[in-house]
This record gives structure tokens, sequence and C-alpha cells, in this order.
């Protein structure tokens, strides 16, 4: 058969790497046609939810459910005394602590589980709790970790031994019985000796705030426990499915076959869907106790109020530089608030994540990094929130460290960035807090975007405004937000990377059809990242199969590979280079066969597009399609037949992505209002494996980066009442807050991943928060401006301006 | 947030509507466009036993412009306001605060009635109609009246309308001169932080009348006569400015929230008020 298509042809009929396939998720999902936790409907199911305490901190007197069980409809009303005969009235927490299921004895945040009304609809559950009397005794209340360090007030009565010693924690001694850990990156001697010595040191401290990932869909789960059988399937908005069956496992008793967890779609997670909740717990037991399917499902509130938060974390820095401006020294330290319990998702063997990358993009020398985590009366959490493991605060850090630097240096910060980057020849690059950086080339990258803004342009235009406005001829000021970011993505390598002790690998299975298209499962679950789209790109260039004949499957436990799921840009990272690994296990066995079915040796055909051909007579092929034709239906001797592959990869190292962005905002300073005027993102994520979606990640890291640094908080009074429950008080923004966002790319593939590729979607997130704020903070530069804290809503933009003395 | 159960009643006509009011008294209220009365209900902060729909209740509907007042049916969307054109030319301040309030999903539903009836300081349509000097009917067992907007707000929620009334229109004298609608909110879908609703009416270069009321700056809007009067027979030039955001700044008392302190309020009333002088002004 002659060939009639060009190799073009053939490459583009792939719809591989590199091009920008449109999202087969989206044709259920713009139709309404997807399938969510809350979609789902069983015969006989029951709706559980929970009373939740109105006080942070309060002693439980007594629980009365005998009006609530009067309520049609209401079955049962579980409490942590009908929990504890099963040991599950406590679980254990990704960060080593444990957490309360229901409150046993007292209530550590406004929002906590005290009870869980099962009933046979959802309204009769809300009757219910509203029945349910609880009589409390309010104990002091502390929201503010310093106060928790000093304060004799004990937070957590189960962590303080006899005699009020203070047994170790997870993570090692404590000092104080709100103390969780203290956590030490780098030498702390030389640094202080390097500051002590330094001819300029910057000093500064700097609040990122609380605030909440706050996906579309809340949290939520359907648990259905088969007396027949004996199974247990578990439908829920996990981002870590077979995470959460080997800690349903490990709780629960029930051996891991005959659990089955299951992610549907899900509406997006931002890390708030990684952990374990009450809800999940108390739902299975309510299954097991009715024998019938129990759903739970998150309203806004309980979700901004209960289910994981992000950030919190009181940060002071210290950065050391010669008087060019060659920086010589870092220092940090972290006041962490963790909440009532510590529920951080991180790495077992990183409490603070990887805030050890707070050297940033530069060429660092000596740093050293002191955590201390701390009790309060607030929601427990401190998830990445699109991010890498606290890597938005060491971003946000070093990024401001650098601007308080140029204050201080009278410099222009994108000079003083550029001093300091570290250069192209030193990658791979070993930072001073022990981090190898794989790939970079941080300067070309910087160029592009100060030429592609017209960087000096905006400086003489900020220089002619901050002129007017002292000549009484505007009330407008303009800041030009400048930050370069590198980000620590694809946790992670097993020997350092583990969450509970499971190592953090991932896994992709690929099982190749007859007739020549395939289906692929991977550990881990898309929240809206196109898996389903990018995955079969990967593999279509790999295995020379169309995407479009590649079905990518994820989620189901008792059908995918053994992951650890979706979070902390790992997906590509690890996900995807065990999908390429798998593809390569394939293409080994299809050379095999092409060479039998051509009649040559196996070194003599060679992969090509979408065959193999024989080596100097491209006119003799076999087709991959052919191919895998052949693999199921001819006997091949030495071959057993089929044509399938699983790859296990765990990482060699971590990647790290980096872009540059430059934002300009206009100031009115009489109301504190901003206007984002322009936004320029730069990323370089390595191999692009689909522009398209790589520009809806970059904006909508960018937004949710937007909403952070301009409004969104979680906001506590005294009392520990959350401020912020609500969608009208919560920052989520619409398309009417959001710019026009211009993207741009290098490519600096990593070295150590198959196929160079780096993970994109939470980037733009962490490089985006810095950028808007150090826009919002350089306007006011020229007016004595050093650092105010996000977020930067209006009445605090105006109060720096008042501060300033703008409006007198 | 799932409402405490209750019973939906939906009449036809007023009558029904006041046997119901009267029958269940203090346990009925009715509804309009329900979007501030059903997440009160949801968050059971407010228990309504028997909700009163006026969706099919008619004559509650209608914009007519008369040769000297507009009347405006009750249950009149924001929608409405925005799409009538004819209401655009007469009274176009309506159409510039309508596109101010919440987002066009809530505006499809979120009626004229409902927003001035509810006593909310956070709505935009109170100060508005005070600014217009409008009246607003209600009908009641006794019979029908009619109350000057600037008389009808006690307290946050708390109206001069009974518990058996109920608000059927607003009548608004035809507006003459410069008009503005200044608010500042935080995003789409927030109440004001401040909101400024200014008529002026100029005769050459001298201000001749001036009516100003804001919004969400106080427990109820605040129709701010005294800033208008600081305008009459100047020029509206800064010290006629200031002159009027001082006196305005006598008669609002906000609150601190979330969208920030006392001193950030007044001042961005302050700052929101000259600038919708100074727009009404330039259209004047």
């Amino acid at each position: 058969m002659k060939d009639e298509v060009t190799r073009d042809e053939r490459v583009a009929n792939l719809k591989g790497m590199g091009c920008s396939r449109k999202r087969v998720e989206d044709a259920r999902f713009t139709q309404g046609k997807g399938n969510y936790v809350d979609d789902i409907k069983l015969d006989g199911m029951l709706f559980g939810d929970f009373v939740r305490t109105p006080y942070a901190h309060a002693r439980i007197v007594s629980i009365n459910t005998e009006e609530a069980l009067k309520v049609p409809g209401v079955l049962a009303v579980l409490t942590a005394a009908d929990l504890e005969p099963l040991g599950l009235h406590w679980m254990p927490t990704l960060a080593g602590d444990k957490q309360m299921v229901l409150a046993d004895g007292k209530v550590l945040f406004q929002g906590q589980e005290v009870a869980f009304v099962v009933a046979e609809d959802r309204y009769a559950a809300a009757d219910g709790i509203e029945l349910v009397e609880v009589e409390y005794e309010e104990l002091p209340v502390i929201v503010d970790p310093f106060e928790a360090l000093q304060s004799d007030v004990v937070l957590r009565e189960d962590l303080v031994g006899e005699g009020g010693t203070l047994p170790d924690g997870a993570h090692g001694p404590r000092k104080h019985h709100n103390h969780i850990f203290r956590w030490e990156a780098g030498d702390r001697d030389p640094t202080a000796q390097v500051i002590a010595e330094a001819e300029v040191v910057a000093e500064e401290s700097m609040y990122y705030h609380r605030t909440h990932p706050c996906p579309l869909e809340t949290c939520g789960c359907v648990a259905s426990m088969d007396k027949v059988n004996g199974k247990l399937t578990l439908w829920g908005t996990f981002q870590a499915p077979h995470a959460i069956r080997t800690v349903v496992s490990l709780i629960s008793g029930i051996e891991e076959h005959n659990i089955r967890v299951i992610s549907p779609d899900i509406g997006g997670g931002f890390g708030n869907k990684v952990g374990a909740y009450p809800g999940y717990v108390c739902s299975v037991v309510a299954s097991i106790v009715t024998g019938k399917p129990v759903k739970w499902i998150e309203d806004r509130m309980d979700n901004l109020m209960t289910t994981a938060f992000a950030r919190d974390y009181h940060m002071t820095g210290k950065i050391a530089a010669t008087r060019e401006g060659k920086i010589t020294g870092l220092q940090c330290h972290v006041t962490a608030d963790h909440g009532g319990f510590d529920a951080c998702a991180d790495p077992t063997k990183f409490p603070a994540g990887f805030m050890n990358i707070c050297t940033g993009s530069y060429d660092i020398p000596t740093a050293y990094l002191e955590v201390d985590g701390v009790y309060t009366n607030k929601a427990p959490g401190g998830v990445s929130y699109r991010c890498s493991f606290r890597v938005t605060e060491a971003v946000y850090f070093i990024e401001r460290m650098i601007e308080v630097l140029a204050i201080e240096l009278n410099m222009d910060a994108a000079e003083l960035r550029r001093i300091n980057f570290i250069k192209k020849e030193q990658f791979p690059y070993t930072a001073a807090l022990g981090w190898e950086y794989d790939s970079g080339d941080y300067h070309t990258a910087w160029d592009k975007a100060l030429k592609a803004v017209d960087y000096e342009g905006l400086r003489a235009e900020q220089a002619q405004r901050v002129a007017d406005f002292k000549a009484g001829k505007t009330r407008s000021l303009m800041g030009i937000g400048l930050s370069f970011f590198t980000e620590i993505v694809g946790a992670g390598p097993v020997k350092n990377c583990d969450i509970l002790g499971l190592g953090m690998f991932d896994s992709c299975e690929i099982r190749i059809h007859p007739t020549g298209s395939a289906i692929a499962r991977l550990g881990t679950i898309s929240q809206g990242q196109g898996h389903a789209t990018t995955f079969a790109q990967i593999l279509a260039s790999e295995i020379g199969l169309p995407a479009d004949s590649i079905t990518i499957e994820e989620g189901d436990t008792d059908t995918a590979p053994y992951g650890l799921g979706t979070y902390g840009s790992r997906s590509t990272p690890v996900a995807g280079a065990a999908t390429a690994m798998a593809g390569r296990k394939i293409r080994a066995k299809a050379q095999m066969i092409a060479a039998y079915l051509l009649e040559v040796h196996d070194n003599d055909v060679e992969f090509d597009v979408d065959r193999f051909v024989v080596k100097g007579a491209p006119e003799k092929f076999k087709t991959m399609k052919e191919i895998a034709f052949a693999a199921y239906n001819q006997a091949i001797p030495g071959i057993e037949p089929g044509l399938e592959a699983v790859s296990y990869y765990d990482p060699p190292n971590m990647t790290y992505p980096f872009g540059a962005y430059v934002c300009v905002m206009d100031i009115d300073v009489d109301t504190g209002v901003p206007d984002i005027r322009r936004f320029y993102a730069l990323d370089d994520c390595g191999t692009r494996i689909n522009p398209m979606i790589i520009e809806g990640q970059v904006h909508g890291g960018l937004t949710e980066a937007l909403a952070v640094s301009l409004g969104q908080e979680i906001a506590y009074d005294d009392m520990g009442n959350v401020k912020t429950g609500t969608l009208m008080d919560f920052f989520l923004p619409t398309a009417w807050e959001v710019p026009n966002y211009e993207t741009d790319h290098t490519v600096t593939p990593s070295p150590h991943h198959p196929i160079g590729a780096k993970g994109v979607g939470e980037s733009p997130h962490v490089g985006g928060v810095p950028c808007f704020s150090n826009a919002v903070q350089d306007a006011f530069r020229p007016f004595g401006n050093r650092h105010t804290n996000m977020p930067h809503d209006h009445w605090r933009i105006w109060k720096t301006a008042h501060d300033l003395g703008l409006h007198d | 947030m799932i409402p405490a159960a209750f019973d939906y009643h939906r009449p036809t006509d007023m009558a029904g509507v006041i046997a119901l009011l009267q029958e269940h008294g203090d346990d009925a209220r009715v509804m309009a466009g329900g979007h501030s009365l059903i997440p009160m209900m949801k968050l059971r902060m407010a228990d309504v036993p028997h909700l009163i729909d006026l969706q099919s209740v008619s004559g509650l509907g209608g914009i007519s412009i008369g040769s000297e007042n507009i009347r405006i049916g009750a249950m009149v969307t924001q929608t409405d306001i925005i799409a009538d054109d004819a209401l655009a030319k007469g009274a176009p301040i309506l159409r510039e605060a309508a596109l101010q309030i919440a987002d066009p999903q809530v505006r499809n539903m979120g009626t004229v009635g409902g927003n001035v009836a509810n006593g909310d300081p956070g709505n935009d349509m109170p100060g508005l109609m005070q600014c217009l000097d409008a009246t607003f009917s209600l009908i009641g067992p006794d019979g029908v009246r009619d109350v000057p907007a600037r008389d009808f707000y006690e307290a946050a929620y708390m109206t001069a309308r009974t518990d058996e009334e109920v608000l059927t229109a607003v009548t608004i004298p035809l507006p003459a001169g410069g008009y503005a609608y200044e608010k500042q909110k935080r995003k789409i879908g927030d109440y004001a932080t401040a909101a400024a609703a200014v008529q002026i009416v100029r005769d050459g270069n001298i201000c001749t009348a001036a009516s100003i009321a804001m919004t969400n700056l106080s427990d109820t809007p605040i129709y701010s006569e005294a800033a208008g009067a600081a305008l009459v027979g100047t020029s509206v030039d800064d010290a006629a400015l200031a002159a009027a955001a001082d006196a305005m700044q006598g008669d609002i008392d906000p609150s601190e929230d979330n969208r920030g302190p006392v001193a950030f309020k007044k001042h961005v009333a302050g700052v929101i008020v000259r600038r919708a002088i100074t727009r009404a002004w330039s259209r004047a």
C-alpha cells in the first residue's frame, strides 16, 4: 500500500505533544453532563450533616439528641461517644497529628463538627441539626499565634503529659503547650555571621494572611457499605483517591481490597480536597450502622469555615548584600498558625512544606530558615492552595525581600534581580537550603519579559505620574509589579517524599486494544486540569496512536494503578513521566513485533511518528495500528500476546518551573481602588504539552493570585468568629474583576524528566501573588512605602495612602 | 443552607394576599424576587412559616411614564428597568443605578418593590428613591396609603410599612437636570462601600436645585437635604463641593464591617459624593 499522507500530516493526525488540542472533557462539562459527587444517587441513600459549634473554644457540657430524633426522617445522631467504641472519634491527620472527628469533650474552632445527623433527606437532616441541644462552657479564645506561645491556656490537653510535661510532637521537641514543631533548614550561625558583617541588611516582617482554596464544588462523599459482600465503596471529592483508600483501611480495619474509592468528576480542588475530613469518617460509620448509602456534602459556609485553609504565615526576614547589590545571605523565621489541629498536607519530612525554597531564583550562598508551628483556635488546614507545599509563601517572602532590599540599596528592583539570578551555566544548582534546581535560564526570560513590556518606558511614565501627582494634576498613582519565581514541584522522590509513609511516586498503566486504540489509567485525578486531554497527547507522541484513540481514566482505585494523586503540580512531573515511561515499554515491544513482521532484526527498525520503519528503507514499515493487531492475533515466536505496560515512576528529583511576571496598575489614592492596566506572564514549564491548556492554567492561576493578593481572606475576630464565611465577603473574582492577561514563554526542558516537562498549573498562582502585591507596593514606593501586608483590598490600600500623608 | 419548613402561598389577587397576611400576622411574609428574603431563610436568620409569593398577583407590574410622574409597579425587575428605553430617557439615573446592582442573574429576579420595601441599608434603590423624592404606595386591610420615600425608613429592616401591608408601586416625579449614581463596591454583586445618588438642576452657571442621597452609610438610606442645599445658588465650584460633602458627613453614620473602618467609609463617602455631583453637574 502506498503512503499518500505526508509525514507532517501524520504528526498532525496524532494530536500529540505541542498541539493545542481541544479539551475532551469539555463536551460534558459545558453541557451540564459532568458526574460530580452530588450527582450520585443510590437507592435508599441517606444524608448526613453536622451540628457545628458556634464557639471557637469551649468545653462540651452535654449533648441532647432527643428532640432531633423526633424529627420525621431523622434516623440517627452520632456523637463522639458513639464513635469512641470504634476508635473513630479521633483520626490521624496528614501531618502526623490527630484530629477529632466529632467533638470529644471540647471544641477548638468555630464550625468544628460536634454531632452528625443522619436522615432520609437533607431537609430532615437540617431540621434535626436545629434541635440537637449542645451545652457549651466557653473557654478563652486565642486567635493570635504569638499570644498562643505565651498563654497559659492549653488548647490541646491531649498533647500534655502527666505533670504538665510536653511529649515530643510528630516533628520533634515542642517548647510550649501550644507549640507544634520547630523546623530548621540551612546554617544558623554562618548566616547570622554573614548578616552581622554585611555592608547592607534589609529587614522586614510580613504576614501572609489566611485564605482558602474555595473550589467551585465543595467537599463531599457518598459511602456505601455492602454488608452482603463486605465491600465499602466511597465516592468523594478526593485529590488522592488511593491515599484515601489506604487511610480508610488503616483507621477502620477494613481490608484494603474490600474498599473501593472513586473520585468522579471534581469541580476544582486547589489543595482543599487533599486531606481527610470528619465528613468522610462519619459517612462511612453511618453507612455501616444503617446499612444504607450515606451522602455528605458541604455547603459553602462549611467549606470556607472548616475544611482546609491555606497560608497564615507570619514571616520575618533579613537579607544581606554588598553595596553593589550582590546578595550574601538570607535569614527567615516563620510563625505558622496551623489552627486547632495540625492538618497540613505536606510530605512527612517537611512540616513547613518546601518553604526552604525561599532563596528563590537567586544565587544566595548562605541561608537559614526556622519555622515554628503553633496551635490556635482556628480551623485546621494549611494546604497548598494552587501551589506546591508552601511555595507560595516562600516566593512571596523572597520577592518582597528583594523589593525591600532594592529600597534599602536605592536600586531598581529589576536590576537587583538580574544581578543575583542563578546563571544558566550554574545548573544543576544546589541552593543553600538544600534543593538541587534542575534547569533554568533566568536571564533570558527576564530580559524577554522586560523588553515585552517596555520596562524603561514604564518607569519613565511612572516618574512622570509621580511628578504630576505632586503637582496636583492627578490623584492616581502607577505601580509596576515585578516577580520572578522558581517553583519546586513534582513531589517527589520516594527517598525523601512521603505522606503518612506512602511514597510519592505515581503510575500509569496502558492497554492497547487490537484495533489500535488504547486506554491508559493513572494514579492521579483531574479536577479541571485536563488530564484526559494532555496525558493522551503524551502517549500519542510516545506510542504513535492518535490522542483521539486513547481514553484516559483516573480516580477508581479498583481499576487505576496506585498513585498519590493530584496536587502540588505533581501530575505532569510524576504521572506524566510514568505515562511516557509506560509508553516506551509499549514501544519497545512494538519494535520487536514490527521487526518480526518486517522480517528484519530488532535493531534494523526505528520508530517514526506512528510506525516502525526499516532503517534506510522508509517504504518498508508497519504502523502502530498494524502492530497492535498483530500483537493480539498473530503468533510471534518468543513474544507473548498482548500489548500492555505499566510504569511506576519514582522521580529522581523535583522539577523547577520558573517565570517572569510584570503587572502595571493604576491606583486611585482617594478610594483605594486598583485598576490593573496590564499583566504580562512569561512561563517556562519546560516542554509544553498543550499550549492552549497551559494558557488556560495561567489565566486561572493568575486570577486566584489576583484574588488572594487583592482581597481574598479568611478573617477572624477576637472571639474566633469567621468574618468572611460567605461569598459576599470572601472575594472570588468574576470575569468583571479580571484583567486581560498576556501570556508568553521560554522553554528550558527538565533534564531528568522523560519528556522534559515541568508542570505549570500552580506557577501562575505562585508568581502572581507577589506580582500583584509588588505592583500595589511599588506605586507607593516614591512616597516612602516599604511594605504593607496583603490582602490589598480598597481600605488597606487607602490606609497605606492615608498613613503616607497622601490625603492631607 | 436549608430553610426551615414553610407553607408556600401563591395568591392571584391582592385581596388574597391581604387575607393571608391578616390570617397569619407575624408568621407571614410577602416575597417579590426573593433575593433578600430567601438567603435569610436559608441561613435560618428569617423564620417565615408562611411565604406569600407575589409573582401571580395581577396589577403589580408595568412602568408608565406620564407628563409629571413615572409609576413603577412593585414587581418590575431591575432588568425591566434597564431594558426600558423610555424610562432611561425620562429618568436616566434609574438605569445607571440598576446596572450597578448585583449581576444580571440577580437583576432578572430582583424587583424594585422588594428592593425598596425590605429596608436593607445595603440596597441601592431606597437611597435612589429618596433622591428622586419618590412616593411608595402601600395597600392593607384599611385601604391604600402613600408614604414618601424620605419618611419610609426607620432603621435596618424597619420601615413605615406595617406587617399587614404590601408595597404595590413607586411613583417618581419626572426628574429634571443632570444625574449620577456613583457606587464604590469591592466586586460585582457586592453592596456599596459607599454610594451617592444625585439629581441637580442648572440655570446657566448656577445650581437651582439639588437632591442627594447616600447608600449603605447608616442603618437607613440617607437623604441629605443639607448637602443639596449647600449646592443651590452656587456654581458647584470646589468650595460648594466641599460644603456639600461636609454637610453630607453630618448626616451619615457608617459602621465598620469587612469593607473597612468608619474613617475609611467617611472618606470614601466624601469622594464618591463629590464625583457624583461633578458628573451630575456636567450632565445638567
